[in-house]
């Protein structure tokens, strides 16, 4: 019978919540019919029947927050030939009030303690086993003070934690805890490569490994973490850790970048050609630079590098609760006016979570902007597998030495570097700031 | 080294035994004048005369009984049966007479026989023709079992056998008498011990313990799983019984998931023990539940395509290894 489970719709996703059903119980779904909105560790999905049927059973109440592999819903037959489960359901609504939605269903009858309105199906055990006088008290039993149907024997959160034998002894060799750990096994189970990875965490980051949710002495407040501030945390170890940076950093000249902009601004007066900001130049130099110095788009892969043939952009978006970096693939087929619709477009639809797990994939280098927040000057940490991050700063007026050698007011822009070594050396980042110095400096480039 | 069929190695193995002991004779059906129903005993009716090469009636009941008989006086027979299915007329001899005999007649009489013929399913024998019978001969004490795979260990286990002053099954395959493989040259004697599992090939990322016509399924399987990037080990029993317990935790305890594919049926069958022995030893070493393949718990269909859906087969061993490797 199709049950349906709680799907892995990104590549790092271990857990999702149910944001909302789109379906009622009971309600005929056809295959590829939305079903319900799912909340990964990165965006809010509508999520799509695998099977077509009515959906018979919900298992986990909106809001509520399963692991990957967990079951989710049941979708029985059309007409109700099929489930044992529907006639069931309906019993138990009879007899009182129906279970928490909550509750799991039981795998087999016969191992749960049954409602007395299902005793006559009860009585004759499965496969013909001999039913001795002793089996057949046990069944009689529930003249006693019956549970109820709406009286689950165990709560599914309150599961023991599944483990293969492996894993456990691991985990108790090297000290990890193994509740604390996400299993990536069917149906959750903790394996032999959980553990080691949690254990090499662990090494890098121990304060993140035992965090007790009472707050101690000196504590303002522990604010638990969110899948996406784990995935942050993860990801930026991942990066910071094993992948060796180096930084390099330019100031340019912002002048004829804000003259452009202006020019648009004004000349494009209530037409999008407006709406175009500083940050779209920048990108697209960004992007065009990296088509002058295609050695630059590229990452490490243990025994190779990689180049790209298409310069996938990767934007930082701030979010409340972190960030994001969705990805414009194949920028450099875009027009400046492309890309500031579509970096607007994927910074909307990120705040509102609203993307697609592949829209975060791919990407070949990002760019992180903290001009607007009034950031001069920064270092981003590289976004791994990717081979460098721009860092852009604000523009700001500042004293310069002009072509005639007197002081004069600039407008200038810091831009940082941040390159994997493994791909890109000193000489070839430099290449790479030239081509894109000279590309905000003589913005009508990018207009062509 | 040369190679030579499954079929030529078992036959050399009978010579070479019956020309070493005088007291060594081959006795069954069509054995001698047809020089074999599967062509294992050609030629050897010429060679040794009808005195050592004897044809029986259709009795397995009678003739596997005259070998415990024969054996009790001090000869060393070597009973061939068409095809184990028909061991099972002669189930109380094979079970009951030949292994109990040393310990109920207060260790006078050892049973030094050898029985012997294709085992398991072939190609549509139908129900009664198609049985795997390892798992229950295992059953009784006192019997050994092997169930060569290759030319090698046919003739290699098939002249320990004949040698071992107890009874002896060796569970050929009829799927298996053609294929060949490498053997060491016909002056070199080729003894390979009872209870000794080999490793086929070598692997990392899970076990598959295999015998008899399981073994070229399993090495198959384990090719096509390199190409997604799963290495798997293949480990051959060779004997059933005694089992190479050793081998088969040495290869856990490396790759800490186990397959086992057998040619009998699951229920009771050769896997459900061997599951056993690893929890029980190693329990500690696994990194997920341990996986079988076997015939499906059903009479054997003659219909071709039925017959294909109850046998283990490659694709249901990559589905099970893939399961356990969580794949």
């Amino acid at each position: 019978m199709p049950e349906i489970h709680m799907p892995k719709l990104s590549d790092t996703m271990t857990e999702g919540t149910v944001v909302a059903w789109k379906k009622k119980k009971g309600e005929e779904v056809a295959a590829g019919d939305v079903i319900a909105e799912i909340e990964t560790d990165k965006a809010t999905m509508e999520w799509e029947s695998p099977e077509e049927g009515v959906l018979t059973e919900i298992f986990v109440e909106e809001g509520g927050k399963v692991n990957v592999g967990d079951k989710l819903a049941f979708i029985g037959e059309k007409g109700g030939a099929g489930p044992a489960e529907e006639v069931k359901e309906e019993k138990s609504k009879d007899a009182g009030p129906p279970p928490k939605e909550t509750a799991p269903k039981p795998e087999t009858e016969t191992e749960m303690p049954a409602p007395a309105a299902e005793q006559e199906e009860e009585t004759a055990p499965p496969q013909g086993e001999p039913q001795t006088p002793k089996s057949a008290a046990a069944q009689k039993k529930p003249d006693v003070p019956q549970p109820k149907s709406d009286a689950p024997p165990r709560a599914s959160g309150e599961a023991r934690t599944k483990a293969s034998p492996l894993a456990r002894r691991l985990a108790a060799e090297q000290g990890v805890d193994i509740s604390s750990l996400k299993g990536t096994g069917p149906e959750g189970r903790i394996t032999e490569s959980d553990v080691r990875s949690a254990a090499k965490s662990k090494g890098s980051a121990p304060a993140q490994e035992r965090a007790p949710e009472k707050i101690s002495a000196g504590e303002g407040a522990r604010i638990h973490l969110s899948g996406m501030r784990k995935v942050i945390a993860e990801r930026l170890v991942a990066s910071k850790g094993p992948v060796p940076h180096f930084y390099l950093h330019i100031e340019i000249n912002a002048g004829p970048l804000m003259t452009a902009r202006a020019e648009l601004k004004s000349a494009g007066e209530g037409s999008d050609t407006a709406k175009i900001t500083v940050n779209d130049f920048v990108l697209k130099a960004a992007v065009q630079a990296a088509v002058k110095v295609p050695q630059a788009n590229a990452s490490f892969d243990e025994d190779a590098i990689v180049q790209y043939s298409d310069v996938n952009l990767a934007v930082a978006v701030a979010l409340e609760e972190g960030l994001v970096t969705p990805v414009i693939p194949a920028a450099q087929t875009k027009t400046l006016r492309e890309i500031s619709e579509a970096v607007k477009d994927l910074a909307h639809r990120a705040r509102n979570k609203r993307m697609k797990p592949e829209e975060f994939q791919g990407g070949t280098f990002t760019v992180s902007n903290l001009g607007s927040y009034g950031i001069d000057h920064f270092s981003a940490i590289i976004n791994p597998p990717q081979g460098f991050i721009l860092s852009i700063g604000a523009i700001t007026k500042k004293p310069v030495v002009d072509d005639c050698d007197s002081i004069a007011v600039g407008e200038r822009m810091s831009i940082g570097m941040s390159c994997d070594h493994r791909v890109i050396d000193g000489a070839l980042g430099a290449e790479y700031l030239k081509e894109l110095r000279h590309l905000l400096e003589n913005p009508s480039l990018l207009l062509i | 080294m040369r190679e030579i069929t499954y079929r030529l190695a078992l036959n050399e193995a009978l010579a070479e035994e019956l020309e070493r002991d005088p007291n060594v004779f081959l006795m069954g059906e069509e054995v001698a004048q047809y020089n074999g129903a599967y062509k294992v005993s050609q030629g050897l009716l010429d060679r040794f005369g009808p005195q050592r090469i004897i044809d029986t009636p259709i009795s397995e009941n009678g003739f596997a009984g005259m070998g415990v008989g024969a054996a009790m006086v001090g000869l060393r027979p070597i009973i061939e049966f068409m095809t184990f299915s028909f061991s099972l007329v002669a189930f109380d001899q094979v079970v009951n007479n030949a292994p109990n005999m040393l310990t109920m007649s207060g260790g006078q009489f050892n049973i030094p026989i050898t029985f012997r013929g294709p085992n398991g399913p072939a190609h549509q024998l139908g129900a009664t023709h198609s049985h795997a019978t390892e798992c229950l001969y295992a059953n009784f004490p006192g019997l050994k079992i092997c169930t060569p795979a290759t030319p090698r260990d046919a003739k290699g286990l098939l002249k320990t056998a004949v040698r071992d002053d107890n009874p002896v099954l060796v569970l050929e395959s009829e799927l298996l008498y053609s294929s060949k493989g490498p053997v060491e040259p016909i002056e070199q004697e080729l003894l390979i011990p009872l209870g000794q599992a080999e490793l086929k090939r070598e692997g990392r990322d899970v076990t598959i313990i295999c015998y008899a016509q399981t073994v070229p399924l399993a090495l198959a399987a384990a090719e096509a799983l390199e190409e997604e990037e799963i290495s798997a080990e293949v480990l051959d029993l060779r004997s059933i019984k005694p089992l190479d317990l050793p081998a088969i935790l040495t290869s856990v305890a490396k790759t800490h998931r186990v397959v086992v594919v057998e040619q009998d049926r699951p229920y009771c069958g050769i896997g459900a023990e061997i599951c056993f022995r690893i929890q029980n030893d190693i329990f500690d070493e696994l990194d997920a539940p341990i996986a079988r393949v076997s015939q499906e718990d059903v009479p054997m269909p003659y219909n071709e395509r039925l017959e294909q859906a109850v046998l283990p087969s490659a694709e249901k061993l990559i589905a099970a290894v893939k399961k356990i490797c969580y794949a």
